[in-house]
């Protein structure tokens, strides 16, 4: 991966445009919801639900460019590409590699919402 | 709606919070009005309640996505015109097209960027703009119901059948009146004249077909068919004659020569549609029928009565409404004699 965890040209756009208050408040919703959509991928796939699989994917893809964490984008845009039934098969990132880059966002954006 | 500072009331719809926070975000900064809804259910429940002048659609949405809310858009008399903008990360182009031939005005991929999103909004609202206005310029030469005939069914030149109740109606002596006062008097007085007899005309369900000088034209029952139709004319023929009394009390007071007006009705088969050419055009009724309601209101200042009626539209009042018979008469270009009736004007209902 060499898409940086937070790019931050991205994050300091987005609080120059929205303003500073409102991008943490932003940052604190996101951390709020992302692990409900992490829960959703892992129920989507063991239920093997295409929707719900590619719904939660493309939510994390979403929002993740809109805080600049571009990694993490680019891995949930290759599950909500892969789908439901084809993740193993088309060699797109585990749900565990998706987990622990997660948590390096979330320790990034937790780490600029304190800076 | 749109306020004079350009502020737009917008529905932002998406599943997903944070996208949802971040676009009312960018639009409130624009200075917009911002609602939010969660799914497309939500989205057209509300679509459905206020009025919107625009919106901000995600696709992917769980219950209800933004394919179906634009499919029902589409079939929606009341909100397919309404302009909706496509905001989502939809992978594959297939999907973004087939947003646009769902009626999407524009598609803007997320994240939105703020720049972007303002010019497209600035162009979405402008259309519209220029939308809203074209359908008020129908209105204001058409009538409400020509319009929205038109606007269902679309414009072909020719006419259908139908059972309808016609009325002329004038003011009398208007020449000898026009004549001994300023034109920008006799303007004043005609304006006033016209929104009382409209006010009357089409709070019975009338239609205003043509307005020649001070005399008016008025269908019943076309371009929509209208029950009772002949009682509806007699009853809206009343209350026109109770207004210019009223309207003379107030011309008294300001020193001016009250006016009476006449008014002629018949009922019965004609055909109503566009006559003329691609180009100008007017929704009219022909036939038998129309001859004859101007005819009788002609004849009003005959028999110095001021409401004139056929049989055909007697005959539907029952004993609802006061009526003398003035016998028959022989009309210019009937072959047979014309049975008149009196309606006695200030009756009440």
């Amino acid at each position: 991966m060499t898409a940086p965890t937070i790019d931050r040209a991205t994050f300091d756009a987005l609080k120059a445009t929205t303003g500073d208050d409102f991008a943490l408040e932003l940052v604190d919703t996101f951390l709020q919801e992302a692990p409900a959509m992490l829960d959703a991928l892992r129920d989507g796939l063991a239920a093997q639900d295409a929707d719900k699989f590619r719904r939660a994917a493309h939510s994390l893809k979403s929002n993740s460019n809109t805080f600049g964490a571009f990694a993490l984008a680019a891995m949930a845009r290759e599950l909500e590409l892969a789908g439901a039934a084809n993740v193993a098969a088309n060699g797109a990132p585990s749900l565990e590699a998706l987990g622990q880059e997660y948590a390096r966002v979330a320790a990034a954006l937790g780490a600029l919402r304190h800076a | 709606m749109r306020d004079l500072r350009g502020a737009a009331h917008l529905l932002v719809v998406d599943d997903n919070k944070v996208n949802r926070l971040l676009l009312a975000r960018s639009l409130e900064i624009q200075g917009h009005h911002v609602a939010l809804a969660e799914n497309g259910r939500v989205a057209l429940e509300l679509l459905r309640r206020e009025v919107f002048d625009l919106v901000l659609l995600d696709m992917e949405m769980p219950e209800m996505d933004g394919f179906q809310v634009l499919e029902q858009l589409v079939n929606d008399r009341h909100l397919h015109d309404l302009p909706v903008i496509v905001t989502s990360s939809l992978e594959g182009i297939d999907n973004v097209v087939r947003c646009i031939e769902l009626g999407a005005e524009d598609y803007l991929a997320k994240p939105v960027n703020p720049v972007l999103l303002k010019a497209r909004i600035g162009a979405s609202l402008e259309k519209k703009r220029l939308r809203d206005q074209q359908k008020q310029l129908v209105r204001r030469f058409a009538t409400p119901e020509v319009a929205q005939d038109l606007q269902n069914s679309g414009f072909s030149l020719g006419g259908k059948r139908v059972h309808a109740s016609v009325m002329f109606s004038d003011i009398r002596s208007f020449t000898t009146l026009a004549e001994s006062q300023p034109p920008e008097e006799t303007i004043d007085l005609l304006n006033t004249y016209y929104a009382l007899m409209f006010d009357a005309i089409s709070s019975h369900g009338g239609v205003v077909t043509l307005m020649m000088g001070d005399g008016l034209m008025s269908v019943f029952g076309a371009p929509m068919p209208l029950p009772n139709h002949e009682e509806q004319a007699v009853r809206a023929a009343q209350e026109m004659v109770e207004m210019i009394v009223l309207f003379n009390l107030e011309r008294a007071a300001a020193d001016k020569t009250p006016i009476t007006i006449g008014i002629g009705i018949a009922s019965g088969e004609m055909v109503a549609g566009y006559a003329g050419t691609n180009e100008r055009a007017t929704y009219t009724c022909i036939g038998d029928i129309v001859n004859l309601a101007a005819r009788l209101e002609t004849h009003t200042k005959v028999v110095q009565r001021a409401i004139l009626i056929d049989r055909a539209t007697r005959s539907a009042l029952g004993e609802r409404v006061e009526v003398e018979a003035l016998g028959p008469v022989p009309f210019k270009g009937k072959t047979a004699a014309v049975e008149v009736f009196s309606v006695s004007p200030g009756q009440k209902r």
